[in-house]
C-alpha cells in the first residue's frame, strides 16, 4: 500500500483515472486502485470516478458499499485483520478478535485515537494450517492467544517507540 | 454461426510447438543434470517463512561459489510441514524436507546439495522407493489413498516458468485440440463423464454443448476463482502452482466454443495467485500459445483477469458476471441460464478453476482413462482443503469414492492430541456437518447430498470433541447472513433470523420451540430465494439439527454448553487442590485482573470481572492443570 505519499490526492486520483477508458467494466478496478493508493475511498474519488465513467454517484456508493474489499474511512499505520475463517473460528478465533477489541479499545471496522491500529475482521486468507491467524500489514501472525495478541502489539508499539526516539 | 475450424498454415501449429518444447527440454534437462533445491513458496509456504528459507539456501549457495541453482515451486499440499523444501541431486535420492528453518537450510547445503549425506533425520523422505532403510514419500500412509491428478504438477514445477509445464507435457492436448472437430471435443468431455468442480456438480460436457449450440455472437469463456468459501483453498493452491494447466484448459474451451473471448474471475484476498497467473498469462502470449493467430493457426484466443472485490455471493454465475460488467453481484433469476445468456447476455461458458485444469489431461489422456476414476455417477478426483482439528492439515486429492474415514484419518493423519472426532464440516457455509457415525460416507457428488451435505468447492474441516456443534452453525450463519446479496427476503431477512435464534440458544435464551422454529424456517428460505447461496443458507442448520439434536437440548433445557464453547454458559474456575499456591502465572496474564489469591495463596477467579478469555486456562502449567471450565456457570463448586 502507498497510502504515505506526498503527493497532492487529486494528482494520486488523477494519475489512476488516466490509465482507465470511461465505462462501467473499468469501475470496480478504478476503485480497487484507489484504494490500493489511499488505504480507503475517499469521498471526493468517489464522486471523481463517478463524473469520469458518467455513472450517478448513487450508483458508484451502492457498488461500493457492496463489495467488502471497500472501506470508507483510513486504515492505520497498523491495519490489523483477524481471521474469522472457519478454521480459526474452531480454534478460538473470536477470543482472538474480543482480545484485539479489548487491548486496542475499539471495535471491528474502527481505527484507534492515534490513527496507529485499524481493526478489520477477513473471511479467510487460507492459511488455516496456522489458525488461528491475525494479519498485521504484511505480517501473518501465527496460531494467536489472547494472551500472545497483548504481546504483538505491545511489541509493535515498542517498535515504533524505538524508532521516534532514534529521530530525535 | 459455429466457428471454422483453424486452417493448416504452411509452418502447422504442431511443427512451431515442437520447437517450443524442444526449447523447454533443453531448459529443464540442463536443471536435471545439476543439484537444485525446490522451495514451496506458495501462500501457505510464505506464511510459514519460506522466503527466508529462499533467500538463505541462494545466501549460501553464492557464499559457497556452488552451481546449484534455487527453484521456487508452489503447494505441493503438505501444508502442515511448510516451509518444504526438496532437493534433487542427478545422481542421488530426490530428498523431501519439512518445517525447515535457516539453521536446517544451512545443514542441508552442506550436507547434501555440496555432501553425499541426505540428512534424513530432517526429511519427511524420498520422492521415490528408492532405498529401504530411508523413508520415502510414495509410502507414507496417505499415498495408498491419494491419486494426483489435478494436483500433478502442484510444488514440483516453478509456476513462473512455462517450459517447466510444457516439459511436463503441458500445452500438447491444446495441439491436439486445435486439430479436432469441435464436436469431438466436447463428445470426449461429455464420456469421461467430469462434473463440475466448483460444487454443483453439474455434467462439463453437457454445459460445453449447451454453449456450443447457442446462439448469440460473441461467446465468452469464464474461470471462476472466486473461491469464497472459508477454510478452502484448492483454487489458490492451483493458481499458484500450476497456473498453466488452467489457461490451457480454458484456449481449448475457447476453441470449442468458437471464442476469442476468456475472463478469469479471481477472488481479491489472493494477490499472489493473480500475480503468478499474470505472468503465466504473459509468458503463453509471447510462446505464441496465446493471443491472435494461436501457432500461427487462425483461432485467436484471450485472457483478461477480473479481480473480485470479496463479496462470497459472487460465486454464483450470474453474480459474478454482473460483477464482470461493473455492477453489485447480485444473482438473477434463471433460466436464461448463462449458456444462452450470460456476461453482457451472451452466451457464456462458466467453469471452476479445477475444471479447466482436469480438461488438458482428459485430452491427453482420453474419456475412459479418466472414467476409469471415481464412481459411477462421479468421476476422477477430488481435492479437497483439509483443516481443523487434522494432524495434516493441507491440500489431499483422493479418487471419488475414497470414504471420509479413509480421508480424515489415513490422509489427514487424525485427530490431534488424542481427542476424540465429533464431525466434518464440508463445502463451507453451504455445506453440512455430518457426525462421526456417517463417516464411512464416500465422497462423491450424490452420496454427500443424500446425507444433506454437499461435495461444495472443496473446503473440509475436521471437528472434535472441544466444537460446540451450535456454535458452528451460529458461525456459519453469521457468514452468510453478512454476505447475503439482500435481493431475495427470505435470504436476507430469514438467515437474519436463523442467526437471531442461534444466538439467543447459544447464549442460554433459547427455548424449546426454537428447534421446530429453525427447522421451518431453514425449509422456507431454500425455499424463496433465487440463487445457490440462499438455498444452502440453512445447510449447516439443517444438518446439525438433524445430527447433534442433543448438543442444542443441552443449551436450551440445561442452559449447558457440552463442549465448553458457548462464552455465556461457562465459567472458568480453578480446582483449589490442583493450584500450586506459589504459582502466578494466570494472575499475570488474566486482562482484566480478575484473579486473585485467597489467604492461603490459592488463586480464586472473580466471575464478575471474568471476559472468559481463557488465558489463565492456557498458561496454567501443565503439571498442574488447575483451571478448567464448567457450564452451566452454576456448576462451579460454592465455598461453604
Amino acid at each position: 500500500m502507498k497510502h504515505t505519499s506526498s503527493k497532492k490526492s487529486t494528482e494520486r486520483l488523477s494519475h489512476i483515472l488516466s490509465h482507465h477508458k470511461p465505462e462501467r467494466v473499468e469501475l470496480i478496478p478504478i476503485l480497487q486502485e484507489v484504494e490500493e493508493e489511499f488505504g480507503y475511498l475517499p469521498r471526493e474519488a468517489m464522486l471523481e470516478a463517478a463524473n469520469f465513467t458518467q455513472i450517478p454517484a448513487s450508483d458508484v456508493f451502492g457498488i461500493a458499499t457492496f463489495y467488502n474489499r471497500f472501506r470508507f474511512t483510513p486504515l492505520g499505520k497498523h491495519p490489523v485483520k483477524a481471521c474469522m475463517g472457519t478454521a480459526c473460528h474452531m480454534v478460538g478465533g473470536a477470543l482472538v478478535l474480543d482480545a484485539l477489541e479489548r487491548e486496542l479499545g475499539v471495535k471491528v471496522g474502527d481505527i484507534t485515537h492515534d490513527g496507529e491500529f485499524s481493526l478489520d475482521r477477513v473471511a479467510c486468507i487460507g492459511c488455516c494450517f496456522l489458525a488461528p491467524v491475525v494479519v498485521i500489514g504484511e505480517d501473518i501472525h501465527p496460531r494467536v492467544t489472547p494472551f500472545k495478541v497483548e504481546e504483538i502489539l505491545a511489541g509493535l508499539k515498542e517498535r515504533d517507540a524505538g524508532k521516534t526516539a532514534h529521530k530525535d | 454461426m459455429p466457428a471454422r475450424p483453424p486452417t493448416r498454415t504452411s509452418i502447422s501449429p504442431q511443427m512451431t510447438f515442437d520447437q517450443i518444447k524442444d526449447q523447454a527440454t533443453s531448459e529443464w534437462e540442463a536443471l536435471q543434470q545439476k543439484p537444485h533445491i525446490l522451495v514451496g513458496t506458495a501462500t501457505c509456504g510464505r506464511a510459514a517463512g519460506a522466503l527466508d528459507v529462499l533467500s538463505t539456501f541462494e545466501a549460501e549457495i553464492r557464499r559457497q561459489n556452488i552451481d546449484a541453482p534455487v527453484v521456487p515451486v508452489g503447494c505441493m499440499g503438505l501444508c502442515y510441514a511448510e516451509p518444504l523444501v526438496v532437493i534433487i541431486k542427478p545422481d542421488n535420492f530426490s530428498v523431501c524436507y519439512g518445517n525447515t528453518t535457516s539453521e536446517s537450510v544451512r545443514r542441508l547445503v552442506e550436507g547434501y546439495v555440496v555432501g553425499d549425506d541426505p540428512c534424513f533425520e530432517l526429511a519427511l523422505g524420498t520422492l521415490e522407493v528408492a532405498d529401504e532403510n530411508a523413508p520415502s514419500i510414495p509410502e507414507l500412509p496417505r499415498f495408498e489413498h491419494e491419486l494426483r491428478h489435478i494436483l500433478r504438477h502442484c510444488g514440483y514445477i516453478n509456476p513462473e516458468s512455462i517450459n517447466h509445464y510444457i516439459r511436463r507435457g503441458g500445452y500438447s492436448s491444446l495441439i491436439k485440440a486445435l486439430g479436432t472437430p469441435q464436436q469431438e471435443i466436447i463428445a470426449e468431455i461429455k464420456a469421461s463423464g467430469l462434473r463440475g468442480r466448483g460444487g454443483a456438480g453439474f455434467p462439463t460436457g453437457t454445459k460445453w454443448g449447451l454453449c456450443h449450440n447457442a446462439s448469440g455472437q460473441p461467446k465468452y469463456i469464464v474461470c471462476n476463482a472466486d473461491e469464497g468459501d472459508p477454510g478452502a483453498f484448492m483454487d489458490r493452491a492451483i493458481l499458484e502452482s500450476d497456473p498453466h494447466s488452467v489457461i490451457e484448459g480454458m484456449i481449448i474451451a475457447g476453441y470449442t466454443m468458437g471464442t476469442p473471448h476468456g475472463y478469469i474471475y479471481v477472488r481479491d484476498e489472493y494477490p499472489l495467485a493473480v500475480k503468478r497467473f499474470k505472468i503465466a498469462l504473459q509468458q503463453a502470449r509471447t510462446k505464441g500459445l496465446l493471443g491472435n493467430n494461436l501457432l500461427g493457426s487462425d483461432f485467436s484466443f484471450h485472457i483478461e483477469v477480473a479481480e473480485g472485490a470479496g463479496a462470497f455471493v459472487c460465486g454464483e454465475a450470474s453474480a459474478l458476471m454482473y460483477s464482470i460488467e461493473g455492477k453489485r453481484g447480485m444473482p438473477r433469476v434463471r433460466p436464461p441460464h448463462s449458456v444462452e445468456s450470460g456476461l453482457w447476455g451472451k452466451p457464456t461458458l462458466l467453469n471452476n478453476v479445477k475444471t479447466f485444469a482436469s480438461v488438458p489431461m482428459i485430452l491427453d489422456r482420453g474419456a475412459e482413462w479418466y472414467a476409469s476414476i471415481g464412481t459411477e455417477g462421479s468421476k476422477g478426483t477430488a481435492v479437497f482443503a483439509l483443516a481443523g482439528k487434522v494432524a495434516h492439515t493441507g491440500l489431499v486429492e483422493v479418487p471419488m469414492g475414497t470414504t471420509l474415514r479413509d480421508l480424515i484419518f489415513q490422509v489427514g493423519g487424525g485427530v490431534p492430541k488424542n481427542k476424540k472426532i465429533k464431525g466434518v464440516q464440508i463445502g463451507g457455509p453451504s455445506g453440512g456437518c455430518l457426525p462421526e457415525s456417517l463417516l464411512d460416507t464416500p465422497v462423491d457428488f450424490d452420496s454427500l447430498t443424500k446425507v444433506g451435505s454437499l461435495m461444495g468447492s472443496g473446503g473440509m474441516i475436521v471437528l472434535d470433541e472441544d466444537n460446540c456443534m451450535v456454535d458452528a452453525a451460529r458461525y456459519f450463519l453469521d457468514f452468510v447472513q453478512k454476505e447475503s446479496c439482500g435481493k431475495c427476503t427470505m435470504c436476507r431477512l430469514g438467515t437474519k433470523q436463523l442467526l437471531d435464534i442461534l444466538v439467543d440458544i447459544t447464549t442460554g435464551k433459547g427455548k424449546i420451540e426454537d428447534m421446530d422454529l429453525l427447522v421451518e424456517l431453514a425449509e422456507d428460505i431454500k425455499e424463496g430465494s433465487l440463487c445457490g447461496l440462499g438455498h444452502s443458507a440453512p445447510n449447516p442448520v439443517l444438518t446439525t439439527v438433524r445430527y447433534f439434536r442433543d448438543e442444542y437440548e443441552a443449551h436450551i433445557l440445561e442452559k449447558r454448553c457440552p463442549a465448553l464453547v458457548c462464552k455465556e454458559l461457562i465459567a472458568y474456575y480453578i480446582v483449589p487442590e490442583k493450584c500450586d499456591r506459589g504459582c502466578e502465572h494466570c494472575v499475570l496474564t488474566c486482562p482484566t485482573e480478575a484473579i486473585k489469591s485467597d489467604e492461603k495463596r490459592i488463586k480464586i477467579i472473580d466471575q464478575t470481572k471474568c471476559v472468559k478469555c481463557g488465558n489463565c486456562q492456557m498458561v496454567c502449567p501443565p503439571e498442574y492443570d488447575a483451571v478448567i471450565r464448567v457450564s452451566p456457570p452454576s456448576a462451579i463448586p460454592q465455598k461453604n
